[in-house]
C-alpha cells in the first residue's frame, strides 16, 4: 500500500462526475420495478423488492446499501435482466431491459464464479471467447486485465491453486475484458477479510477510472459504500426501497486513504442513522 | 512411491507368498486350493492354448458393449431426471430402492424374451448399470454451482453452449464416477450370469472347470479376471487422477 494521507490534509471537493450544463448523462434507468414472487399452493406470494426508481448517470460509481434480505441483490438482477421485474421498467443505453442481459453490462457474483477446470488465462478469456473476439485482441485485452489484477504471475495456474481474494479478482478480469459499459457488481468483496477487501476496493477504483464503466455495487457494508462511491442509495428493509440517495462528492481520483477524511466518519454516521431503524426491522422478521 | 504404497504392496506380496506356503505344505486342501505359482502357469497354458481366448473375448466385448449401453443411456436417463423435476418426484424413491432388488431374478425372462444368446447377458449388465449412471449423472448436473449458470446468463450463452462449456465440465467428476460403477457392475452381472445360465463365456468357463475339478484352468481363468478387471479399473483411476489434478485443491 502507498504512503497514508496526513490526517486532516483536506480532500478537494470536485464532483466525481463529469457533467455537462444540461446535467448528467443518465445510463440506465429503473422505473417503479418492484419484483413479487407469485405464491403456490396456499403459500402467499413474496414481495421482495419496491417499488423502487433510479437514476444511474453515465461514468458513475453507485453504491446500494442495505439490511439483509432487503432485496438488493434481487434489485441487481432485474438490473442485469437475470431476473424479470414484476412491474415498472428497465431501461439500459435507451433499450428496455428484459430477461436477458444486455450487450454491454457484466456482472460480478459474491459467490466463487470461476472454472475449475480452466487455467486463469482461460477463465479471464471466457467471456471475451464467447463474444467471438479474434484471438490477438483476446490476448492483449486478458494479458492487460491479469496485470492489472496482479495476476500475471499466475496466468497458467488453476483456480484451486488460488486464495479466494485472486479467485474474485479472476472474475473482475473476465468481466473486464469484455470491456463493460455498466458493471454490477453483487458484494463481490463479501466473503473475503477487511484487509483484502479494502486492497480490492482500491483495484475496484482504479478499474473504474480506467475503463470510464459505470459501476453498480451491492454491499451490506457501510464503510465500503462511503468509502468508493459517488453516490449511496440507502435501503429499506424487505421489500426494499431507496429511503434516501446520498452524494458523497469524492474526487475521482481516490482510494481507501479516504477513511481518514473527517467527512467519511459523517457520511458513515449519516448511512448508519439511516439503515438502523431498517437493519432492526430486517432483524426482528428474520427471528 | 510412499509408505503406504510400499506397505500396500509389501502385504500382498506376504498374502501370495503364506498362500503359496500353506498350499505347498499342505496347510490347507490341496485338491481344493493349488499355490499362487501354479494358477500363473495354468493361466499362462490357457492362454497360450487357444482354447479359451474366443470365451474371453466373448465376455470382455460383452461387457464392453453393456458399459456403453448403460453410459450413453444412463446419462441420457440422468439428463431427463434433471430437467423434469416433476418425473423426477414420482422416480426417485424407486430409484433409491432399484439396487435393492436382485435384478438376477429376471434373468429367466430376459432369456425368454431374447433367447439363449449374449444378450440377455448384456440387457442384465446394462440393467444392472444403467441406475448408477443416472444417479451419479443427476446428482453431478444437481452440485453445479448456481453461480456458474448465473455467469452462463450474464455472459448470455446459449442453452447448448451452457450444457457444453459449463455444465458438462463442472459435472464431470460425478459422470466419471457413474461410468467407474458402470464398468464394475457391467462385469459383476456379465459374469455372474455367465456362471448361473450360459454355454459359453468367462464365467461358464470358471464354471466349467470347477464341476470337472480341473483346479490350474479354473484358477488360472480367476487370475486372468481378476487381472483384467484389475487393469481396467487402474487405466480408470489414473485418468480420473489426470482429471482431478486440476481441479483438486490440494494441486499445487
Amino acid at each position: 500500500m502507498g504512503p497514508l494521507r496526513k490526517p486532516g490534509t483536506p480532500l478537494s471537493v470536485v464532483s466525481a462526475n463529469p457533467t455537462s450544463p444540461a446535467g448528467p448523462q443518465i445510463h440506465a434507468t429503473l422505473t417503479d420495478v418492484t419484483r413479487i414472487y407469485p405464491g403456490s399452493k396456499g403459500r402467499p406470494s413474496f414481495h421482495a423488492l419496491g417499488p423502487v426508481s433510479l437514476n444511474l448517470r453515465a461514468g458513475e460509481f453507485f453504491s446500494v446499501v442495505g439490511p439483509s434480505g432487503c432485496g438488493k441483490s434481487t434489485l441487481l438482477d432485474v438490473m442485469a435482466g437475470l431476473n424479470p421485474a414484476s412491474s415498472g421498467s428497465v431501461i439500459f443505453e435507451g433499450v428496455p431491459v428484459h430477461a436477458k442481459v444486455p450487450d454491454g453490462v457484466a456482472v460480478v457474483f459474491q459467490e466463487d464464479a470461476t472454472f475449475p477446470w480452466l487455467t486463469v488465462y482461460d477463465n479471464a478469456a471466457f467471456g471475451a471467447r464467447r463474444a467471438g473476439l479474434p484471438e490477438p485482441e483476446i490476448r492483449e485485452r486478458v494479458e492487460h486485465a491479469l496485470a492489472f489484477m496482479g495476476l500475471k504471475a499466475f496466468t497458467q495456474s488453476y483456480p484451486a491453486q488460488l486464495s479466494g481474494g485472486m479467485r474474485q479478482r479472476v472474475c473482475i478480469a473476465r468481466a473486464m475484458v469484455v470491456r463493460p459499459r455498466l458493471m454490477l457488481l453483487d458484494e463481490p468483496f463479501g466473503a473475503l477479510d477487511q484487509q483484502t477487501r479494502l486492497l480490492m476496493g482500491d483495484e475496484m477504483l482504479k478499474l473504474w477510472r480506467d475503463t470510464g464503466a459505470t459501476v453498480m455495487l451491492i454491499t451490506h457494508s457501510i464503510d465500503e459504500a462511503v468509502l468508493l462511491s459517488d453516490r449511496i442509495g440507502v435501503m429499506s428493509a424487505c421489500p426494499g426501497r431507496f429511503i434516501e440517495t446520498i452524494e458523497t462528492n469524492w474526487p475521482r481520483e481516490r482510494d481507501s486513504n479516504t477513511a481518514l477524511d473527517a467527512r467519511f466518519g459523517e457520511l458513515t454516521a449519516r448511512v448508519w442513522g439511516l439503515l438502523r431503524g431498517e437493519a432492526m426491522k430486517a432483524l426482528g422478521s428474520q427471528t | 512411491m510412499n509408505l503406504a504404497t510400499r506397505w500396500r504392496l509389501a502385504l500382498m506380496v506376504a498374502f501370495v507368498l503364506t498362500l503359496e506356503l500353506a498350499s505347498r505344505l499342505a496347510w490347507i486342501d490341496p485338491v481344493s486350493f493349488i499355490p499362487p505359482s501354479r494358477m500363473v502357469v495354468g493361466a499362462w497354458q490357457l492362454l497360450r492354448s487357444g482354447d479359451y481366448t474366443d470365451d474371453i473375448l466373448l465376455t470382455l466385448s460383452s461387457a464392453a458393449l453393456a458399459v456403453v449401453m448403460a453410459v450413453v443411456a444412463g446419462f441420457a436417463f440422468g439428463v431427463a431426471l434433471y430437467k423434469l423435476p416433476r418425473v423426477r418426484r414420482v422416480l426417485d424413491p424407486l430409484l433409491m430402492s432399484y439396487y435393492a432388488v436382485p435384478i438376477f431374478v429376471i434373468y429367466p425372462i430376459l432369456i425368454v424374451l431374447m433367447g439363449l444368446n449374449r444378450w440377455p447377458l448384456i440387457s442384465l449388465g446394462v440393467l444392472f448399470a444403467i441406475v448408477a449412471m443416472a444417479v451419479n449423472t443427476l446428482n453431478g448436473l444437481e452440485r453445479v454451482p448456481r453461480v456458474m449458470l448465473r455467469t452462463a446468463r450474464a455472459l448470455r450463452m446459449s442453452p447448448l453452449a451452457e450444457i457444453r462449456l459449463i455444465t458438462l465440465p463442472a459435472s464431470l467428476p460425478f459422470v466419471f464416477t457413474g461410468i467407474k460403477l458402470s464398468v464394475v457392475y457391467a462385469f459383476i452381472a456379465i459374469v455372474a450370469g455367465e456362471f448361473v445360465l450360459s454355454g459359453s463365456g468367462f464365467g461358464y468357463r470358471i464354471a466349467f472347470a470347477y464341476n470337472n475339478f480341473d483346479n490350474p484352468s479354473m484358477y488360472g481363468l480367476m487370475l486372468l479376471l481378476l487381472l483384467f478387471v484389475g487393469t481396467l479399473n487402474m487405466l480408470l483411476h489414473m485418468a480420473e487422477a489426470r482429471l482431478y489434478r486440476r481441479m483438486s485443491r490440494a494441486a499445487t
